[in-house]
């Protein structure tokens, strides 16, 4: 089992964060920073486009001899010194990283931002074994203080205000003065450095995620702009990587491709501050580094999704531009999803990972609108795969109260004309294209409980706000 | 059955196949053995006068700071300037690079301390394996001559990269790491590193020095 997950009561949940309304507010930012930072930095590279088709090339290539990659990767790091360990799900990763820090008989873990630890629930895990697990990424930390899970795959704290984060800090940080003047963000920030480089130096072991794993050299490679991530994985004893089994790539050429797509489609920059290749532990002669490396490899339902209709999806390089660029997470924030993943990578992910009882709600959470499809580096077909998965509960007839809840939720966006607006606006070209010239569509996003009984007239310049409310009424 | 074995089989069972195709294995051993290099931007293209000049605009971009030198002979000075003009501590540490050990540090009044960092320097000096222009990114290779723990914990790292060690790409610096190690070989940490750390994560506004340094001075050697 992995992280509970509250995904099934998707539609409460939204509704919830709606009435609240501070995420709506907090979130503001995302659109004008993730959104026009990424439109400049791939303006400024003629060969963007490129680029991407390469490395959904690379991707699929990778995908398509996935076992030989990974055992030519596990050959490779074990000669380089480092341990291989393979998890089939959450619990076997979870016992398999408890086992190591036991080992070393750990009693803090630094860690660096890791969703795959995050997916398996390890800091609960390690917190119920007597270990105390410390995120060390800013938005992380803070988000454990408050005991949440991160609202966002990049920035998981965007979902907060720096007040919020002040009063957690000032809840927590009870050894410092309570005077003390934080009114600036970057007192927040030195605060936070302050407490955490102590922990940093007192960690025994280190947990990273991993960005990409290069079969060539038996290298895991971590992206950040903190630089907590090297500090994870070189001050203790133990540096661990628990890394999904999709993140191979072949080549150090091959990694260099997709490089040139995450940080500019995540953050707009060209480059991370830090990107950092690791290949087993210290050498002979070294003078720092651990001097143990292990790779916790996870499948958790990933091999299952080769070879069907969600392959695609495990071309994702997490860079989050799907759910920045989303009208439905804008409104809604990250948390409402329930589950791990957000937004429309989460929408298609999370059927797929904890079964489609329990996400089957999430890819209702779409207008069809295509941004996020339109933005991914790795052009996934997010909305056609949100498609599949609908298709999928209505042929099942899944539960009734499901369907119902489809059309609710239709109504939900439908009722929200900012929102509805926005979406439509972008929406109107694509699903006039989608109904490709039939002028009806035979399953609509939200609408199974309508397009069950009648066809759905496409869209024909207008929107379907004013019919909708229309037809309400008669229904 | 091992989880090792589970999940070989799960793949497998997925995509149809045993492991055993001549053909996959071809293409894969292929691949990892031509390393094909792909689009490789026209940006950084230039000779080595014009990747320079890329490689500083691109610095300056990220927010680090950037110094010619005319020879190496001039590290020491320029290091103990930057010190003073950050008042700093006159003390420097660094790794056993010879190419900085050898550096008359005699001539400042500098404290020179040798080794990885504990945590408790403010400032240290990395030599740089080479640098990408591309993007104004430096390459540094762990190891006895320049510890990691110098890359990240004084609150200054200071960089010293020879001007002809500037190459365009990416794809152009994995031919020199292949020839320095062995191919498919690596050392235990290459950073890249662009700029100081930052964070994005208090209501999205960037704020430099999060937990690696907040600020990245880089002396570009010439001679
Ligand atoms: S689905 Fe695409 S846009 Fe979304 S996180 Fe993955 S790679 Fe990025």
């Amino acid at each position: 089992m992995s992280t509970v997950s509250t995904a099934h009561d998707f539609k409460r949940n939204a509704e919830k964060v709606i009435a609240d309304g501070t995420v709506v507010k907090n979130l503001k930012a995302v659109r004008q920073n993730f959104i026009d930072k990424r439109v400049k930095a791939a303006q400024g590279l003629p060969e963007f486009e490129a680029l991407r088709e390469n490395a959904k090339e690379i991707k699929n290539h990778t995908l398509a001899h996935l076992d030989l990659y990974l055992e030519r990767y596990e050959a490779k790091v074990k000669e380089a010194g480092g341990h291989v360990h393979f998890a089939v799900d959450a619990a076997e990763a979870r016992k398999i990283a408890l086992e190591i820090c036991r080992k070393v008989g750990a009693k803090t873990v630094t860690k660096g931002k890791s969703m795959i630890t995050e997916e398996v629930g390890l800091n609960e895990f390690l917190e119920t074994n007597g270990i105390t697990p410390v995120e060390t990424d800013l938005g992380e930390y803070i988000i454990q203080l408050r005991g949440e899970r991160p609202s966002h795959i990049i920035a998981p704290a965007v979902h907060l205000n720096k007040n919020q984060i002040e009063s957690d800090f000032r809840r927590v940080h009870t050894h410092l003065d309570p005077n003390r003047d934080l009114t600036e963000k970057v007192s927040l920030l030195t605060e936070a450095r302050g407490v955490l480089r102590e922990r940093f130096l007192a960690a025994d072991v280190g947990i990273t995620g991993a960005n990409f794993l290069i079969a060539e050299t038996g290298t895991s490679i971590i992206v950040t702009n903190e630089g907590n991530g090297d500090l994870t994985q070189i001050l203790p004893k133990v540096h661990i990587v628990m890394a999904s089994i999709e993140k191979m790539v072949p080549t150090l050429e091959d990694v260099s491709q997709i490089l040139r797509l995450l940080a500019r489609s995540a953050t707009g920059q060209e480059m991370s501050v830090y990107t950092t290749l690791s290949t087993g532990p210290k050498r002979m002669g070294d003078l720092d580094g651990p001097e143990e490396y292990h790779v916790i490899l996870l499948d958790n339902g990933r091999s299952a999704m080769l070879g069907g209709e969600f392959q695609d999806m495990l071309r994702c390089i997490r860079c989050a531009a799907c759910m920045n660029h989303c009208p439905v997470y804008h409104q809604i924030g990250g948390h409402a999803y329930g589950w791990i993943y957000p937004g429309p990578m989460g929408s298609v992910l999370s059927p797929s990972l904890i079964g489609v009882d329990e996400a089957g709600h999430l890819p209702n959470a779409s207008t069809f609108c295509g941004r996020c499809e339109s933005v991914c580096p790795m052009k996934i077909p997010l909305p056609k795969m949100m498609r599949h998965w609908r298709e999928r509960e209505y042929e099942r007839h899944l539960n009734p109260a499901l369907t119902r809840a489809g059309l609710g939720f239709w109504a939900f966006f439908a009722m929200r004309p900012k929102l509805y607006g926005l979406a439509t606006r972008i929406g109107m070209k694509l699903m006039a294209l989608a109904s490709r010239g039939k002028g009806r569509f035979a399953s609509l996003p939200f609408a199974s409980g309508w397009t069950k009984h009648r066809d759905f007239a496409a869209p024909q310049g207008e929107t379907f706000q004013a019919r909708f409310k229309r037809e309400r009424g008669t229904r | 059955m091992s989880s090792r074995d589970t999940i070989f089989a799960s793949i497998r069972r997925s995509m149809g196949v045993s492991g055993e195709e001549r053909l996959r294995n071809a293409a894969v051993d292929d691949r990892l053995e031509r390393a094909p290099k792909g689009i490789i931007p026209t940006r950084a293209q230039l000779d080595a006068a014009g990747k320079l000049a890329l490689m500083i605009e691109k610095l300056e971009g990220v927010q680090a700071t950037v110094q010619k030198l005319a020879s190496a002979a001039e590290v020491p000075n320029a290091v103990a300037e930057y010190l003073r003009a950050n008042n700093l501590p006159a003390s420097i540490r660094h790794g056993e690079d010879e190419r900085l050990a050898s550096l008359d540090w005699g001539k400042t009044a500098l404290e020179v301390k040798r080794g990885p960092s504990d945590g408790h320097d403010l400032a240290a000096l990395s030599h740089a394996e080479s640098a990408l222009a591309e993007t104004g990114t430096l390459v540094l290779l762990s190891g006895p001559d320049n510890p990691t723990t110098l890359n990240f914990l004084p609150d200054h790292h200071l960089v010293v990269l020879k001007a002809s060690d500037v190459t365009g790409d990416m794809e152009s610096l994995w031919p020199r790491i292949r020839k320095k190690f062995g191919k498919g070989e690596m050392p235990r940490t290459l950073n890249f590193i662009t700029g100081p750390s930052r964070s994005g994560d208090i209501e999205q506004t960037i704020l430099l020095g999060a937990h690696g340094p907040r600020s990245l001075h880089v002396m570009i050697v010439e001679g």
